[in-house]
């Protein structure tokens, strides 16, 4: 049976009832919005989605006879207008899966005044990233270098041997570490 | 069959004037909160877009009709003569191509189809359907009509103000980073990120008040299971709008303080990703294109039941098969991204669910075929543009389960086969829709009949134009030509100059269309209350043609064994 229909006075309220709710909903996808910045890092550290790299501590115990070998490529870039040189020691090294090793990168102020910077980083293959772990990086803190400064910066690392097990990694021969140096402001925000 | 017992005293003459009393011109057409008048500015709105639109793919169809540059570097000229500066190097007049493919793209989205289903046919019929006086919030529906206005002006305005190599915006539809953040200097890309704020603000209060209405507003006995398949579509894009463009709302936020305030979200020379504004891009984009295309599929199956008189088949799978596309929309995003770089299974996972979209489409598409099945079928323009809509929107969904697979999208990604997909479901798909539902509708809301005739020439001359315009798009695609250039090696020359060929007699067809359009209003029959015969079952065709300016100030009552 149909029922009557309701009073004006109601319908006004159930209305506004329903405004606010779906208000609310498109507030919250707005805020989802906004919150997918850190979800996003969260989501990639977690995963090494987009060749995120691991981090371990210093302690960290991993299987070492794995008797696999992996090259790893290092890549180096400044941020156009960064008054710094930036290399790596060696272009290529040839480690043992699961072994830890030290790679050592150069950075040099060219300016007359003191820069502080700090480097973003993945790897190529991108599948990778969930197995490259760092247990000591430059990256992970800020780099102040006084006019014509030159440091020697090291990055421990190992891969783990998982990657053997993955069928993603299956084709995985050489691993590409790439950082981009970029300025800081002191106080901690990007120029 | 319906009982409806309802507006029958409109009929005596007393309380005729109540109900049909129109305030002045401005007040009627400025100050509107009447559902019907809101929806045919927005009908009219866009189709003052839609020619704007179609005249920027017309220059480009003209420029891509041989290899080399042909206008392109005469256009560029003459914008920069009209701002008073030098005239346009060549890399100028490459911006200016950008600019006109981002116009193209963005005025056809937000200020065409989206205006016209939605603003357009939903404001008019949803409360009727429903049987309700009026949308929920009159006054609401009155401010997201206008503030496309603004946000229409801000996107025209932008071709004039520089935007990096020259001027206008020149980044796309989908304004990717870094090309729109350090990439285009000058107010420009800021005006048309804005214009996208505003028309991304219209819609989401549009899409409230939709959702209100028909949750709250509908006749008694309108249970959610009888409404009308269109009014059901429209619920569903409502929810889609509301969830996906507060999205793109912060998106493009953010866009804006990396271009302005330094920050670096998308950036990663400061710790920002540009891949994550193509996740939140596509987590609205790929929502909005069944925004633009689910309504075309509740006009369809209106006008499908009504000219095969039958009823819908399967209504309850054709509602949830909405739904569930509604739903699964949601979870295929990174299939735009599949070259971005990602790992076999992610790929799987985006490829295998957007898959899965193909299942509540093909049931819509045989439930359409079933309803016709055995009916008794009337071939009124209405119902061949629905037809048409039926088998072209398949042709491009079939190219659509084919880019799915994220192996051969590495091919095939921003080649023209793309193009020719998009174009297939959208300006082949959702503007049949509109097609069919313009002529659908017309006599409501005019109270003049269109010509037949013309109608049907119409259809066959535009049938013919888009075919012929965006079909060879799939071998140019095939052979590997990239979207976005205004030139091209002269191996695709042939399927290029079909293609401009094509948009002649689409162009041409669009010349019946108008002339149709002004002969009908000007000199057309006088449409009586339900023209279609006994197929139209849904409550505006028991109003008169055209429906007083209040209706249902007595709510009808939809009987218990009514059929929806």
């Amino acid at each position: 049976m149909a029922s009557l229909p309701p009073s004006p006075f109601d319908r006004d309220r159930r209305n506004r009832r329903t405004l606010v709710a779906m208000a609310a909903v498109g507030l919250s996808m707005l805020g989802l919005g906004f919150a997918s910045v850190p979800l996003y890092r969260i989501f990639c550290e977690q995963t090494g989605f987009g060749g995120t790299t691991m981090r371990a501590a210093a302690n960290v115990q991993v299987q070492q006879a794995t008797g696999h070998t992996m090259s790893i490529r290092f890549d180096s870039n400044v941020q156009p207008g960064m008054p710094w040189q930036f290399y790596p020691e060696h272009r290529t090294d040839t480690v043992t899966i699961g072994r830890k090793d030290m790679a050592i990168f150069i950075a040099k102020n060219m300016s007359d005044k003191p820069v502080t910077g700090t480097a973003s980083f993945n790897v190529t293959p991108t599948q990778a990233g969930a197995y490259f772990t760092k247990i000591q990086c430059f990256c992970f803190t800020q780099q102040t270098l006084k006019p014509g400064e030159e440091v020697r910066m090291p990055v421990l690392y190992y891969v783990d041997p998982k990657i053997l097990q993955d069928p993603d990694n299956k084709d995985t021969q050489q691993i590409t570490l790439s950082y981009t140096f970029y300025p800081v402001e002191q106080d901690g925000k990007p120029s | 069959m319906t009982t409806i017992t309802a507006d029958h005293h409109l009929d005596h003459a007393h309380d005729h004037h109540d109900a049909d009393h129109k305030p002045a011109f401005f007040q009627r057409w400025f100050m509107s909160t009447n559902h019907k008048d809101i929806g045919t500015l927005y009908l009219i709105f866009a189709i003052i877009a839609g020619i704007i639109g179609g005249a920027i793919s017309g220059l480009m169809r003209a420029e891509l009709a041989h290899p080399g540059i042909q206008y392109l570097q005469t256009w560029a000229n003459i914008q920069h003569s009209l701002l008073g500066v030098e005239p346009a190097s060549l890399d100028q007049a490459y911006h200016l191509w950008n600019a006109l493919i981002t116009a193209h793209g963005l005025i056809m989205v937000f200020f065409m189809v989206m205006p016209a289903m939605i603003g357009g046919f939903g404001n008019w019929f949803v409360p009727i359907m429903i049987g309700a006086p009026d949308m929920a919030f009159p006054r609401m529906n009155n401010v997201s009509f206008w503030l496309l206005i603004p946000a229409f002006a801000l996107l025209l305005g932008s071709a004039f103000v520089p935007g990096g190599t020259g001027y206008g915006a020149g980044t796309g539809w989908t304004v990717y980073a870094p090309l729109s953040t350090s990439g285009s200097a000058g107010p420009a890309v800021d005006m048309a990120i804005l214009s996208l704020h505003i028309a991304g603000a219209s819609s989401i209060l549009g899409a409230i008040n939709f959702i209100t209405t028909i949750l709250n507003m509908r006749a008694p006995g309108m249970t959610l299971h009888k409404m009308p398949l269109f009014v059901w579509s429209v619920l569903v894009t409502a929810f889609l709008l509301l969830l996906a463009l507060p999205v793109l709302a912060a998106a493009i936020t953010m866009l804006l303080t990396d271009r302005n305030f330094g920050t670096t979200f998308y950036d990663a020379a400061g710790g920002g990703d540009p891949e994550l504004y193509q996740h939140l891009f596509w987590f609205f984009g790929h929502p909005e294109v069944y925004i633009m295309i689910l309504p075309g599929f509740g006009i369809v199956s209106q006008i499908i039941s009504t000219f095969s008189r039958k009823p819908v088949f399967g209504y309850l799978g054709m509602a949830y098969a909405m739904v569930a596309i509604g739903v699964v929309g949601f979870v295929v995003w990174a299939h735009h991204m599949f070259t971005t770089g990602m790992s076999v299974n992610v790929k799987m996972y985006f490829t295998a669910a957007t898959m899965v979209i193909a299942v509540p489409t093909g049931i819509k598409i045989f439930s359409w075929i079933a309803t016709i099945w055995g009916g008794s079928i009337s071939f009124k323009t209405p119902m061949v543009w629905a037809l048409g809509f039926i088998f072209l929107f398949t042709v491009g969904g079939v190219t659509g389960v084919v880019l799915a697979n994220g192996g051969v999208d590495d091919v095939l990604h921003d080649t023209y086969y793309v193009v020719a997909h998009f174009h297939y479901v959208l300006s082949l798909g959702a503007v049949f829709g509109l097609f069919a539902g313009f002529y659908y509708w017309f006599p409501k809301m005019s109270g003049k009949m269109y010509n037949e005739f013309l109608g049907h020439l119409h259809f066959w001359v535009f049938f013919a134009g888009v075919n012929l315009l965006f079909f060879p798009m799939h071998f140019l695609g095939l052979s590997g030509m990239p979207r976005r250039y205004p030139d091209y090696p002269a191996a695709f020359e042939k399927w290029n100059s079909v293609a401009t060929h094509g948009y002649e007699i689409m162009a041409a067809g669009m010349g019946i269309f108008f002339i149709n359009l002004i002969w009908s209003l000007a000199a057309g029959k006088k449409a009586e209350g339900n023209p279609w015969g006994e197929g139209a079952t849904t409550l505006e065709w028991t109003l008169t043609s055209p429906p007083p300016f209040h209706q249902f100030e007595t709510l009808p009552v939809i009987d218990d064994t009514a059929h929806h």
